[in-house]
């Protein structure tokens, strides 16, 4: 291992809307800082091969794998994971949903889950079940088989699309 | 006094209702507490140096670099722990002329299987362990390999261990009426060879386990993400010697099992071992290579099967030889036999008939061992029974739902002793196949089939009925003499507010135990779900059980639940009679108040009783029994197990350029008695199908012949994803049993049972009139275009 590798970074970013101060080993990949450094065990590894989904989190408004992020590439991102996700109620109404339509059982994949159907429900559109299904692929289920999740993600984009529905027609 | 349960409006009637996890909301905020998210003071982290061969002689073990690298604290070897472990045999005493060796927590003098545990590297973190292994330098002798499962008795090839003399683990006949005979006369036998891949459970969260040794108390804590917590602290009281009642595990959330997380595994016992030796914390979270080489494989089975009928389509008789290899030792302490016997018991195990026979030889290879994982030979001897029901069929011209009409066991025809010798309390063949057909509009669906296939698309589809085995009682593993409970207990206590804990030895994993039991004791005692606590997986806490496996949580479990929660509302009505001066008799309690029975008229509410209890106990009558926390424990009885039927449809098109196969949609019928929470039964089953869909579909660890893993990640090992799993029909009919008031058997295993024998089926209905069948799974495209005869080389 070179001493390159070996060295540490300095890194500010927030997370879950918290400005967060660290200093960490360079070769630290984001779901370790995540739940090594800042004890947000919320988010989960799987694989750390960047396959199941389990480390899913919001980066800058995107989907990343917490498992492939490297720490260094964090400087000055904008971070959110379940629990800030929860926090701010952004996603109550999918959480809800799973809930609702028992679209989790051991729960391992759930946060990846939601962090990966915020970004769909988002859109505003009510997507097909396929489409719900093709979004959803990179994120592995054992337990579920998948039905009630995907359930669950079409109640919410539902909902939110007549919600959304209705208020343009309002500002019509 | 029994529940109506046949009044959905009868008082406090929670079970049988759809009523919300109390847990699910703490795991969507990510509030869950999975072993991995708790880090003890001065914890330390264990990684495992595993072995690279097949089968190798442990030669020198140089630890001086490892020992020498920033954060490494200590390493191990076999022979170090050995010191302060025992070893263990995965042997049953009732299966007769079994033969493993025994097992040490680290390989001591030959490793045999690639992912092996040999060395230990305790390091202040992780990464710091894990870069500690990287450096220690085995020196590895290699030593021939056994892979294949047919060969492994040949005179050839080599013998695993030598001690015992050939590589058969175990073999057993299970025969009835007279196969010969019947075979030579009959009108009509057909026969196939069926192959089920080597499969592994790939729960999301890897196994990881943290012990702690106490010395001051002389008391070992372990927090394991596992199914059975008292059996754990037998095994590891029993392999440390430390007393049991010093041995406390704890499991909290556990992310996913599936039988995975019931066994006793080497790199497990090895951190308490060394959490013993260096008095501290310590940590082993396996990463996901080492769950491929090191959790349990299941199937991996090869048969060839024969059915006989007769001219008319009735079944006469079952052959079948079935062979299964299960790495180089027998799984402790439930042994790596089970999944072949299983298979001996279960073949036919719908359909009247009378000549009976199978065989099972299980041999030793060197590759991962294999054991329990979910249904336990059930997709084996499913697959084999319906893919001969479905080729006799088609053979014969008559349609599948018609040669299964004619043959499944008539619903009146119980009780029943199958030719297998199996004890059927109640089954509902006809009534699920009835209730399937109108599901799926099977009459519909095949006029549809027939219409494209003149369009040159190919759809098929397949049906596959089946038994599952549930609430075990001791038969399966306590006569044996296994430590391994059959019975299972509940503690109920009321609290002085009207609320009620319930304390229970079944674990959760996901599956709603904890929902279920708040359902049951709700109902028992008269309070509101959401009222009841329910407490699970600590073995200092709940009362002695055998955990969630084997689909026994609701069946046995919570029966106890039910019981308990009577005797706190018996006890509690006693009370209020008391202080009401009526009978308990003329006494009900209903959503927490205690009301006359007849006219409903409400007296009191149990938090009154509560008080009254708990704090003016002087205003009761002297000698009134006034416990408000009852324990009850149950076990099965009058039969060995609770047998549970379904059947499954699944409905596919295949791409004959392609090979590849669209799942279009999939029905399950299933009666699993009395359902308790029927969102969570479906949703179990659907699991259970699509870990079946995985093993027809996708699954497969694959070995090279030199027995080197091949596909040890999950990009190389295919599970389901989402995009191409099926939307499913859930449907139910409910046979109760009768040993129990709550009349529940088990619903957790039924769907991985069934659905890899529809959807062989279901390829074959597509692909038969073209001139092809496949009965090796997984069915990958390769496999179906040659099927097919598009891949010939
Ligand atoms: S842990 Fe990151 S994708 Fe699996
Ligand atoms: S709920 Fe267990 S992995 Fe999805």
């Amino acid at each position: 291992m070179s001493e390159h590798f070996r060295s540490r970074i300095d890194l500010e970013f927030t997370v879950n809307g918290e400005a967060v101060e660290l200093t960490v080993p360079a070769g630290r990949h984001l779901i370790d800082v995540l739940r090594l450094d800042l004890e947000l065990t919320g988010s989960h590894a799987g694989c750390e091969h960047g396959v199941c989904g389990a480390c899913t989190v919001l980066v800058d408004g995107q989907t990343v794998r917490g498992c492939l992020t490297l720490a260094a590439q964090l400087d000055g991102a904008e971070i959110w994971t379940v629990e800030g996700l929860t926090e701010s109620g952004a996603i109550a109404d999918l959480q809800a949903a799973f809930v609702e339509r028992n679209a989790l059982q051991c729960g391992y994949c759930t946060p990846g889950m939601l962090a990966s159907a915020k970004t769909l429900v988002e859109s505003g559109s009510v997507p097909s079940r396929e489409a719900i299904r093709e979004h959803m692929s990179g994120n592995y289920c054992r337990c579920t088989g998948y039905e009630a999740i995907v359930d669950a993600i079409e109640t919410v984009a539902r909902t939110r699309a007549g919600v959304e529905a209705r208020v343009e027609a309002k500002v019509r | 006094m029994t529940i109506r349960f046949e009044d959905p409006n009868r008082p406090n009637s929670y079970i049988g209702r759809t009523v919300p996890r109390p847990n699910a909301g703490k795991l969507v905020a990510g509030r869950g507490r999975y072993v991995d998210d708790i880090v003890l003071p001065r914890m330390v982290h264990v990684a495992f140096v595993r072995s690279p061969h097949p089968h190798a002689r442990i030669g020198a073990i140089e630890t001086g670099a490892a020992l020498a690298e920033k954060g490494v604290l200590k390493v191990f070897t076999g022979k170090d722990l050995a010191e302060i472990c025992t070893p263990w045999e995965g042997k049953l005493a009732h299966l007769q002329g079994m033969k493993t060796p025994p097992q040490h927590p680290l390989a001591v003098e030959r490793a045999c299987w690639v992912g092996e545990p040999v060395v230990a590297v305790v390091g202040r973190t992780r990464a710091e362990a894990e870069a500690g292994a990287a450096l220690v330098e085995i020196d590895f002798e290699p030593l021939p390999a056994v892979t294949d499962i047919r060969t492994a008795l040949d005179k050839g090839t080599p013998v695993l261990h030598e001690a015992l003399g050939d590589n058969l683990c175990f073999r057993k006949s299970n025969e009835a009426g007279e196969v010969d005979r019947v075979f030579a006369e009959a009108p009509r036998v057909v026969e196939a060879t069926f192959k089920t891949a080597r499969h592994t459970g790939v729960t999301l969260e890897p196994r990881v386990i943290i012990t702690d040794w106490n010395g001051a108390d002389g008391q070992l804590t372990a927090h394991v993400s596992n199914q059975a917590p008292h059996m754990l602290q037998v095994l590891l009281a029993g392999h440390l010697d430390i007393p049991e009642s010093r041995v406390h595990v704890i499991c909290g959330d556990v992310g996913g099992s599936f039988g995975l997380k019931v066994h006793v595994y080497p790199d497990e016992v090895a951190t308490a071992a060394i959490a013993k030796i260096m008095g501290r914390p310590v940590k082993f979270a396996s990463d996901r290579v080492e769950a491929f080489t090191s959790d349990i494989h299941a199937r991996d089975h090869e048969a060839t099967g024969r059915i006989a009928l007769d001219e008319n389509g009735m079944i006469l008789g079952f052959d079948v030889d079935d062979w299964t290899g299960i790495g180089p030792y027998s799984i402790y302490p439930r042994t790596s036999a089970v999944e072949g016997l299983q298979v001996t018991n279960l073949i036919g195990g719908p359909y009247a008939f009378d000549h009976y026979r199978c065989r099972t030889s299980v041999v030793f290879q060197n590759k991962g061992i294999c054991a329990q994982y979910r249904a336990v030979g059930h997709p084996v001897a499913v697959a084999i029974t319906e893919g001969l029901v479905d080729k006799a069929a088609a053979e014969m011209g008559i349609d599948p739902i018609e040669i299964r009409r004619r043959n499944l066991i008539a619903d009146d025809d119980y009780p029943k002793t199958t030719a297998a010798g199996l004890k059927l309390e109640g089954l509902s063949h006809h009534k699920s196949l009835d209730s399937l057909i109108e599901a799926m509009d099977y009459e519909g669906l095949r006029a549809e089939q027939k219409d494209l296939r003149e369009k040159g698309v190919h759809r098929g589809i397949g049906i596959a009925s089946f038994i599952e085995l549930t609430n075990p009682s001791p038969f399966m593993y306590g006569i044996g003499g296994a430590r391994i409970s059959a019975q299972d207990g509940c503690t109920v206590r009321m609290d002085p507010d009207g609320s009620v804990v319930a304390l229970t030895g079944v674990t959760e994993q996901g599956q709603g135990t904890e929902a279920i039991m708040a359902q049951i004791v709700a109902e028992a005692v008269g309070v509101s779900p959401d009222l009841v606590r329910v407490v699970t997986g600590d073995t200092r806490v709940t009362p002695f059980g055998g955990g969630t496996w084997a689909s026994r949580g609701a069946g046995i479990g919570g029966e106890a639940a039910l019981q308990a929660g009577r005797a706190v509302r018996q006890q509690a009505l006693e009370v209020a009679a008391a202080m009401l001066q009526a009978k308990a008799g003329d006494l009900d309690v209903r959503d927490g108040i205690i009301v006359d029975a007849r006219s409903g008229e409400e007296r009191l509410t149990l938090a009154e009783v509560g008080r009254i209890v708990y704090f003016r106990g002087d205003t009761l009558p002297k000698g009134l029994p006034r416990e408000l926390m009852q324990t009850r424990h149950f076990i099965t009885s009058d039969y060995p197990y609770a047998f549970t039927n379904g059947v499954q449809a699944s409905y596919v098109e295949v791409d004959t350029d392609t090979g590849f196969v669209k799942l279009l949609k999939h029905w399950c019928v299933e009666d699993c008695g009395r359902i308790i929470n029927p969102l969570l039964v479906d949703e179990q089953i659907r699991g259970g199908i699509v870990q079946g869909i995985g093993a027809a579909l996708f699954e497969e660890v694959c070995y090279d012949a030199s027995g080197q893993m091949l596909n040890g990640t999950m990009a190389d090992y295919l599970v389901p994803m989402s995009a191409e799993m099926p939307d499913m029909v859930i449907r139910h009919v409910e046979t109760p049993t009768a040993e129990s008031a709550l009349g529940a058997k088990g619903a957790g295993e039924a769907g991985t049972a069934g659905a890899p024998a529809a959807i062989m089926n279901a390829i074959n209905d597509a692909i038969r009139p073209l001139g092809g069948t496949v009965t090796h799974m997984p069915f990958t495209p390769e496999r179906i275009l040659r099927a097919l005869g598009t891949i010939t080389d």
